[in-house]
């Protein structure tokens, strides 16, 4: 049994320990929004945060979680209020057929957690999740949206507005 | 104006009315088999209307069937054997639903579609919903994308002519589609579908509010799901109407708007499928769950052709998890209560599979083929005075490499056979795993899924993934099991693009005349006309050469116009530097006969500031190039850094005659600039020993975010027939890229993907 928090509930699952994160997610926890693309850790379309930072969790044995957080699309947002990003993802028309959004949104977030500060040219640089439709371009006014908003509330609770 | 876009047979004179066909909902034949005989085309035979179940008005337009000459609609009624498709269901509580035939794979159909059918019925858009329809006959829409494609002239779509015979023009050929793709979406079942069943059951609620107003219909209008008598302040709802609309007769001429009266269509609309794309609720053919569900893995003989010679499943049965190996002809699965312990299981094993006697073919013997098959038809000696210029061109084969790998659920129980999977086409689906199972097609139901990508690899003839799955659960039944591909079995049993090779040959003068055009390409019988450039040319010899194929091939996004326009706007490139000519000037004196392609080619020119300086080290390449109805042009802007080619800014103008969802329009471009980014810049499917080589995307690489370029897009609206959108975006960009790098580098690249020598 490997046992680990999953979207901030405990959960015991009966699997092997060198199974990958993701299938455990998908087929043990039945938590699919998390999605199988290559396999090998290179598109991150099964990116999941485990502790704050973005893994990609096809290629993260699921014994590497015990004890940990690990946090999935479907817990990105905060009970009913979505995400900033989910939002900006929704305001700027991001997703055409949506397979990679759910990486997407999990390897940006946890950027921007970490990073605070991070510009959207940072994002751009730093972001390596494959997007077959191409959405890269709302992708990028997307996340400029949040940053500057972001920005927006820092002046604000700086009183610097 | 106002009849521009009438469907396809308006200027057939219609004969006497048959008898009016009145089909409940849910109570309509479907009887493939009834569909024999054509009829006489009659307005009034090819919409019914009726009653619906529990009430409401339901409406549809009826199979439209290509006859040699000319177009004919089936009536519903008489004798049983037509069909009615339904796609409007108004409730008495004013709400309507539409039901779209087609599936939404990210391209916005669902929305674009229903926006065309809303805005001809009036209806408030907030009062709508837009549902996907069944795989069922009555939603078959093979008829009028046929219809369409052969009145206006295009050829037919090649997943199309490859899944049906269309030679003899059986109407039951086309019962079976229910197909999206071929960007003929919109400009098929849209124009030609959808908004004439909009406006006739605008038409039946303003005689219905006429009635009960008891004014003339004239003096109505219908807005926002209600019927309006200004003079007098009355006013009803659709649904309070509905009822009694639903028992008119149908209109014998339903007007449609003009594009000037459009209030809906023309503006941007959110997608509803979007919110559950950013939860990870959207349920993909991949993330189908079933009770009692078991897992299985597959790998199938790697040249094609192979089949299982043989295999010792011992290995794989030892393994903690595993339920069974099944062997296929050309296959081994196993069976296992998760993917990943069958996966495991599977790479346990080594099975042992033949080659056809293809293990000797390799990238070079396929490119030998194409060159041999070539040499066959050399092009003629030119007899024109001027410059004569020659190159040779050569394209790969490419994967679709949807994000989705290919995945389908099956269960065969008590006779009837389930299927859960993203397909293009549910309806001809339906018809493959029917055949597979031993089942007759009635007892199959194919539930579609969200596509994690189509692009054309779940398009008719391309449904092996079902079939497997569905061999694979006859091992299993009753229990149902789910099949995943691997990235690398996806990776290396595509329906690829096809590798191609062309040759051109080009007379042009000083001031920048082409006196002669003349190609010889590799590819399908029924390739060519993507090979037609648009410019005034008054010798032109194009032709096919049909040549070997190893790998199977199938539709990759823009099909057949993804060599061509490479091909042919990179030969374009060539005559205009040999004539000493700017690309931009030279082509655009050539368009002065077709004033739609000089305006996209100037409108980007213009985006991109074309004759402005650039930093060093950077220049501009342009392409226009007119695909699906549609034609767009690019300016791209490349540089190079340490070897390294870089794509910084990409203008694009597009011409698509009517833009139905702004938004939507934007976003199919974006896509395909990338789209076409990565297959110039990376993407090759290179074969050894008879097999792909290809394993996963280090070796198919994709433009990422930090690669993308800006991408500018502006379109031009124009009265010509609407356009497709999903797929002319690609074309030019891989022959921009390449004529930006010969204006940097002064390396004429012929071979893609781009390599710098």
């Amino acid at each position: 049994m490997i046992d680990f928090t999953l979207n901030g509930e405990a959960v015991s699952l009966d699997v092997p320990p060198e199974m990958p994160l993701l299938w455990a997610l998908r087929e043990s926890a039945g938590l699919t929004g998390t999605k199988f693309s290559c396999g090998i850790g290179n598109c991150g379309a099964c990116t999941v945060h485990l502790d704050g930072a973005a893994v990609r969790s096809c290629s993260v044995p699921v014994a590497n979680v015990a004890g940990r957080a690990v946090i999935t699309i479907e817990g990105l947002a905060d009970g009913e209020a979505l995400h900033p990003l989910q939002q900006a993802w929704i305001d700027h028309q991001v997703p055409q057929c949506g397979y990679c959004q759910p990486g997407m949104l999990m390897a940006i977030s946890a950027l921007l957690e970490r990073r605070p500060d991070v510009t959207d040219e940072q994002v751009t640089e730093s972001i390596t999740n494959i997007c077959r439709c191409g959405t890269y371009e709302r992708i990028r006014s997307a996340v400029q949206s949040v940053v500057q908003k972001t920005d927006e509330d820092l002046d604000e609770e700086n009183g610097n507005v | 104006m106002s009849d521009e876009l009438t469907p396809p047979s308006a200027s057939t004179p219609p004969t006497e009315p048959s008898p009016e066909p009145i089909t409940p909902f849910g109570k309509i034949s479907t009887g493939a088999g009834k569909r024999s005989r054509l009829r006489k085309w009659t307005r009034r035979a090819f919409i019914g209307a009726g009653a619906a179940a529990g009430g409401g008005l339901v409406l549809g337009v009826g199979g439209i069937v290509f006859s040699p000459n000319r177009l004919s609609y089936v009536p519903d009624g008489a004798e049983g054997e037509g069909h009615l498709t339904t796609w409007i269901r108004i409730t008495p509580n004013n709400h309507t639903t539409v039901l779209v035939p087609h599936c939404e794979m990210g391209q916005g159909a669902l929305t674009g579609l229903g926006m065309l059918l809303v805005e001809e019925l009036d209806a408030d858009w907030n009062l709508c919903t837009i549902e996907e329809a069944p795989a069922e006959d009555i939603y078959a829409n093979g008829y009028i994308l046929h219809a369409f494609l052969g009145e206006v002239g295009v050829s037919i779509p090649g997943f199309m002519g490859r899944a049906f015979d269309f030679g003899s023009f059986k109407m039951a050929q086309f019962a079976g589609l229910q197909v999206t793709g071929g960007s003929t979406s919109t400009r098929g079942t849209g124009v030609f579908g959808l908004r004439l069943a909009g406006a006739t059951a605008r038409e039946m609620l303003l005689e219905a509010g006429a009635e009960q107003f008891g004014v003339s219909k004239a003096e109505l209008v219908a807005r926002d799901s209600r019927v309006h008598h200004e003079p007098s302040g009355q006013s009803a709802t659709f649904g309070e109407l509905v009822g009694r609309a639903s028992e008119l007769d149908l209109p014998s001429s339903p007007r449609l708007k003009s594009r000037d009266e459009y209030r809906l269509v023309g503006t941007s609309q959110d997608r509803a499928d979007i919110p559950g794309k950013v939860v990870g609720e959207a349920g993909y053919g991949m993330d189908v769950v079933r009770p009692d569900m078991a897992y299985a893995a597959i790998m199938r003989a790697p040249v094609p052709g192979g089949q299982l010679a043989q295999v010792d499943p011992s290995p794989a049965e030892a393994m903690n998890g595993v339920e069974q190996v099944v062997q296929l002809d050309d296959a081994v699965a196993v069976v296992a209560k998760s993917y990943w312990h069958a996966q495991q299981a599977l790479d346990a094993l080594e099975p042992q599979f033949t080659d056809a006697g293809l293990g000797h073919v390799d990238t070079a013997t396929i490119r030998g083929w194409h060159a041999a098959a070539l040499d066959e038809e050399p092009l003629a000696e030119p007899t024109q005075g001027g410059q004569v210029v020659t190159a040779e061109y050569c394209v790969p084969y490419l994967s679709h490499a949807t994000m989705e790998p290919m995945a389908a659920t099956a269960q065969l129980a008590d006779g009837r056979l389930d299927v859960w999977c993203g397909t293009q086409d549910p309806l001809s689906t339906r018809g493959v795993a029917a055949a597979v199972a031993g089942l007759e097609r009635d007892a199959v139901y194919i539930h579609n899924q969200q596509l994690g990508g189509g692009f054309g690899r779940r398009l008719p003839g391309t449904y092996d993934y079902v079939e497997q799955a569905v061999a694979v659960a006859k091992a299993t039944a009753p229990r149902p099991v789910k099949l995943v591909w691997s990235r690398e079995e996806d990776m290396r049993h595509g329906y690829y693009r096809p590798f191609v090779m062309g040759r051109f040959q080009g007379v042009v003068d000083e001031p920048g005349r082409i006196h002669r055009w003349a190609s010889r390409f590799t590819g399908r019988a029924t390739d060519g006309l993507e090979a037609d450039p648009p410019y005034g040319i008054k010798d032109k010899d194009i032709a096919v050469v049909t040549s070997p194929a190893h790998l199977r091939t199938g539709e990759w996004r823009s099909v057949a116009a993804s060599q061509h326009g490479f091909f042919a706007e990179s030969f374009a490139d060539e005559l205009a530097h040999a004539a000493g000519r700017d690309p931009f000037e030279f082509r655009r004196e050539l368009l002065s006969d077709a004033p739609r392609h000089r305006a996209v080619l100037e409108r980007a020119a213009d985006m991109a500031r074309w004759a402005s300086a650039l930093p060093d080290g950077r220049a501009r390449g342009i392409a226009i190039f007119e695909s699906f109805g549609s034609i767009v042009a690019n300016v791209c802007e490349v540089g190079v850094e340490n070897g390294r080619i870089l794509v910084y800014r990409v203008d694009s103008a597009v011409d698509c005659g009517l833009v139905v969802n702004p938004q939507q329009a934007l976003a199919q471009i974006h896509g395909s600039v990338i789209f076409g980014l990565s297959a110039a810049l990376f993407h090759e499917i290179t074969v050894k020993e008879g097999a792909v080589e290809n394993r996963n995307f280090p070796d198919f690489n994709m433009v990422r975010l930090a690669q993308a370029p800006r991408v500018n897009v502006s379109f031009i609206e124009s009265d010509a027939p609407v356009g497709g959108l999903g797929e002319p975006g690609v074309p030019p960009v891989a022959p921009a890229v390449a004529n930006a790098l010969f204006a940097v580098t002064g390396q004429r690249l012929r071979d893609l993907p781009l390599h710098l020598a």
